[in-house]
């Protein structure tokens, strides 16, 4: 196998660069693109990346694997290289620290911006605020996000304006609490994603659904925020 | 899809520097934006349609009819509405796209600069549009 790169310490590269290296891999056993890094690293202990739990639930190993974002630790190798090559970049769009490692800071003001908490003006009673089953299952498809940005870095509404516009996965938690039975602060929310950038540059790509790894649907969430903008507004 | 620049490991454009604001949007709310631009593009739609089918219902029309249709009042309206239609949902368009692309990434620190000129050009061409066309509606 054919092991493309993208290789970048700031330190000492002028510029960054695809190293490419061939890779034995074992015979009859379909690798994730994780534990080719994992070999890789083997063989050149500087390489860089963010990994932990390593079964697609930490979210920190979010990359670009032959031009398409998701987790290294979840993808098999057979599911993204194409011929025999596979091409390993990190997430685009957003600066790079070294090597796969880029810099989150943007994607999370962007999160902030949303206040991804509860607000409830009412005094908390004596045990915990309850939901009824359907109000609950308002929240299935919500709160699963991980945040691994697979879903923001592969928006270009993102990429051109990501100090404005909040994202895939900033607006999919800012539906999250809307949808919130126990939230209060609706109102609140809904005046802060008014203005042109926030919500509405979203274009409706959708490339944020063809790459979350956990399924999710970003664009249908930011459609409920419009509809929920227009209803106010009316 | 390989969709980005190697050499971006040195573009620092996404670390938080702002240079685009919402000063020269049409109303300064996307909400009011988004409706404005599908409630003109219903308008635009339905003009064509009244006129495509007035040609089409009229095929050896004389310039008479011709005049006679548009000098209505009804048409007079209908035709200024649309040209303002058009203005509003071409600005809101051109304002996006020239926010959306004409960025640090491409035009370095002269981006706002550029931004500036283009988002002129385009008031300029849709101000000369709405000065050309709106008084060949309401002339004698
Ligand atoms: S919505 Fe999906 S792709 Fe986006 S951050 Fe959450 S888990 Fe990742
Ligand atoms: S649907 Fe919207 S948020 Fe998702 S990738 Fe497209 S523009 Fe971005
Ligand atoms: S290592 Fe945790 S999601 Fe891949």
């Amino acid at each position: 196998m054919q092991v493309s790169v993208y290789r970048y310490n700031p330190d000492v590269d002028e510029v960054p660069e695809m190293r490419t290296s061939a890779l034995e891999l074992p015979e009859g056993k379909d690798l994730m693109v994780l534990d080719v890094l994992e070999l890789l690293k083997i063989e050149d202990p500087t390489l860089s990346y963010r990994r932990s739990c390593r079964e697609g639930v930490c979210g920190s190993d979010g990359i670009n694997m032959n031009g398409k974002n998701g987790l290294a630790c979840i993808t098999p190798v057979s599911q993204v290289a194409k011929r025999g090559k596979l091409v390993l970049r990190p997430l685009p769009g957003l600066p790079v620290i070294r090597d796969l490692v880029v810099d989150m800071s943007q994607f999370y003001r962007q999160y902030e911006k949303v206040d991804p908490f509860l607000q409830n003006d009412s005094p908390p009673p004596a045990q915990e605020r309850l939901q009824s089953p359907e109000e609950r299952a308002k929240l299935d498809g919500l709160y699963e996000c991980i945040l691994c940005a697979c879903c923001s870095t592969a928006c270009p509404s993102f990429w051109w304006n990501p100090d404005k516009f909040i994202g895939p996965a900033g607006l999919l938690q800012a539906y999250r609490f809307l949808a919130d039975s126990r939230d209060t602060a609706t109102a609140e929310r809904l005046a802060k994603l008014d203005d042109p950038f926030s919500v509405f540059r979203c274009r409706g790509i959708m490339n944020c659904v063809s790459v979350c790894p956990k399924g999710l649907n970003p664009t249908r969430a930011i459609g409920k925020i419009r509809s929920l903008l227009l209803q106010q507004g009316t | 899809m390989d969709y980005f620049c190697t050499h971006r490991a040195r573009c620092r454009c996404s670390g938080g520097v702002v240079v685009v604001t919402n000063v020269t949007s049409l109303t300064r709310s996307g909400l009011a934006d988004f409706v404005v631009q599908r409630v003109s593009a219903v308008i635009i739609g339905l003009y064509a349609l009244c006129v495509f089918g007035f040609f089409l219902a009229n095929p050896n029309m004389s310039h008479g009819d011709l005049v006679g249709y548009f000098g209505s009042t009804t048409m007079q309206l209908f035709s200024t509405v649309t040209v303002l239609a058009t203005v509003g949902h071409a600005w809101i368009g051109m304002w996006t796209i020239g926010t959306d692309y004409i960025q640090l990434h491409y035009f370095g620190e002269h981006a706002t600069a550029f931004r500036f000129l283009y988002q002129s050009g385009c008031l300029l061409v849709l101000f000369v549009y709405a000065a050309w066309a709106l008084p060949l509606f309401w002339g004698q």
